[in-house]
């Protein structure tokens, strides 16, 4: 059983092997495939930092809520964490498009004299990337805070910190295991993602995962498609392990 | 202990907030009576009766939920001997055998929709019903594993054991101590699989063929061609979908396993 399961998760990846020849992999150095690379890169560190920043108070808030409060908290993070990645999408469809609520708020306020193109750009995309993983990061945060015994910030307050600095020298440090997981869980997919810079990019400005698909369904290059889902998986299977075998798996075990 | 500093609430709870605005407007919308746009006008559920009148609707929620559950009927049976043969193996290849197996959570998505759209034309394999179902069982399979070996490793081992000494065979402790200790975290395990596979676009996306819609497929598809209301109302129907199963999983995993325990007493 075991060895069937393996055997079959085997095959699939070693399928992207066989269509794979090396010229495939030269295209792969073209410089405009660099570009797309480069800026999914970006995105996806732009949108793990975002994400650990935005993600780490409410993480925090949750961890150390009094237990009858904590169970509803956290329902309350695990909901956007289960509802379907591609309607959450949508809704930011809804709020930024030209006659859509972010633009109507604003011309009310009088801030904008006419609708601003918010959606189809690489706002909406950031944006879209960052609500959309932002669970991933909060919930192994949560998780990394709840281990930190609440004496250790006891004492660095009996010992005359701030909260700042209580903050900075105990939590923080501490947190780091929640941060890496979540770090991991926010880069990877958002390193491949598809859904966010189709509909709120309007697939104007490719990613290297909106390549990808197009390479599969649109020009039906599979030898090609491989090629960049191969360097896309090298990559995401580098930081994995990066991390899983380096601070990780020490601080976890 | 000291309250919580007071600007970290409050950032907290703004990303509380910015979490939720986009669902709660999504809803909101949805009974709006309006055709174009987002300007209110008025309640009705007149979207909701669209959707009920509308047949392909009908026929992608019924395809989303057959596939939902024969995927994770089959991941479970298949997870259960996965996690139990990987928790009591311990040979040289068990580590990178736990990496394997977990391998299709940690890669992006979109690759195991390539790589398995290329197995299966490689493999002659039709597009459609059937390979919608492989591809979520190749992210289910993993998901059950995980949550069965979690509790795998926490059942103390003098249950079976005593079991054993009592003179039953391997069957018996398995269909007797192990899978009744085992149940709470299998019912979990097949909530968040049905769901996850109820909600997956990426894969399905990639092996779907032109023949078999799913739920999620008829949505990116209403997106495309123009946005209707009726998007909105699907779009809430499946959050509160999400909602319940959440819920469900969260009820079925709290459960204490002494209760499972007790009743394996008394039986």
């Amino acid at each position: 059983m075991v060895l069937g399961v393996s055997l079959a998760n085997r095959g699939l990846y070693g399928g992207i092997e066989w269509v794979g020849t090396l010229d495939n992999y030269r295209r792969l150095a073209d410089s405009l495939i660099g570009v797309i690379f480069l800026r999914s890169l970006f995105f996806a560190c732009m949108t793990t930092m975002a994400c650990g920043i935005i993600g780490f108070p409410l993480a925090y808030m949750v961890a150390r809520a009094a237990p009858r409060w904590q169970w509803v908290l956290l329902t309350f993070v695990m909901i956007p964490f289960w509802t379907n990645f591609l309607v959450r999408t949508y809704a930011w469809i809804l709020i930024l498009r030209a006659d859509g609520l972010a633009n109507g708020v604003l011309l009310q306020l009088g801030l904008i004299s006419e609708p601003l193109s918010l959606v189809f750009t690489d706002f909406a995309v950031a944006l879209g990337l960052i609500y959309g993983y932002l669970p991933f990061m909060v919930l192994p945060l949560i998780v990394a805070i709840e281990r930190i015994s609440p004496e250790l910030e006891e004492a660095a307050y009996d010992l005359y910190a701030s909260s700042s600095a209580m903050f900075r020298h105990v939590v923080l440090p501490l947190s780091k295991p929640g941060f890496l997981a979540g770090g991991v869980l926010v880069f990877i997919p958002s390193l491949g993602a598809f859904i966010t810079p189709y509909l709120l990019g309007g697939g104007q400005k490719m990613m290297i995962g909106t390549l990808i698909q197009q390479e599969f369904l649109v020009s039906r290059d599979w030898p090609f498609g491989s090629a960049l889902a191969f360097g896309l998986m090298g990559s995401a299977l580098m930081v994995w392990f990066l991390v899983s075998r380096t601070w990780l798996g020490k601080d976890l075990s | 202990m000291r309250p919580m500093p007071k600007p970290l609430v409050f950032a907290g709870l703004m990303t509380m907030l910015f979490l939720y605005v986009p669902i709660i407007i999504l809803i909101g919308l949805s009974f709006n009576a309006s055709t174009m746009g987002v300007a209110w006008k008025g309640f009705s559920v007149h979207w909701y009766q669209k959707l009920l009148a509308d047949s392909s609707i009908i026929e992608a929620t019924v395809n989303s939920l057959v596939i939902a559950g024969i995927s994770t009927t089959c991941s479970l049976v298949l997870g259960l001997g996965a996690a139990m043969g990987l928790e009591k193996w311990r040979g040289r290849y068990s580590a990178w055998m736990n990496t394997l197996i977990v391998l299709p959570l940690v890669i992006p998505e979109i690759l195991l929709g390539v790589a398995l759209l290329m197995a299966f034309v490689l493999w002659h394999v039709p597009l459609g019903f059937g390979s919608i179902i492989i591809g979520h069982m190749v992210f289910n399979l993993p998901l059950v594993v995980v949550i069965l070996r979690a509790r795998l490793r926490k059942l103390d081992p003098a249950w079976e054991d005593a079991a054993r000494d009592l003179g039953a065979t391997s069957w018996q402790v398995l269909w007797h101590i192990t899978l009744p200790m085992l149940r709470p975290a299998m019912v979990g395990a097949a909530l968040l699989s049905f769901t996850v596979s109820l909600d997956d676009f990426v894969v399905t996306f990639f092996v779907a063929g032109p023949g078999a819609t799913t739920l999620p497929l008829k949505v990116f598809s209403m997106i495309k061609t123009g946005m209707t209301p009726e998007v909105n109302a699907l779009s809430a129907v499946m959050v509160v979908v999400s909602m319940v199963c959440v819920g469900l999983s969260w009820f079925f995993q709290q459960q204490a396993p002494s209760s499972v325990i007790n009743n394996a007493q008394s039986s």
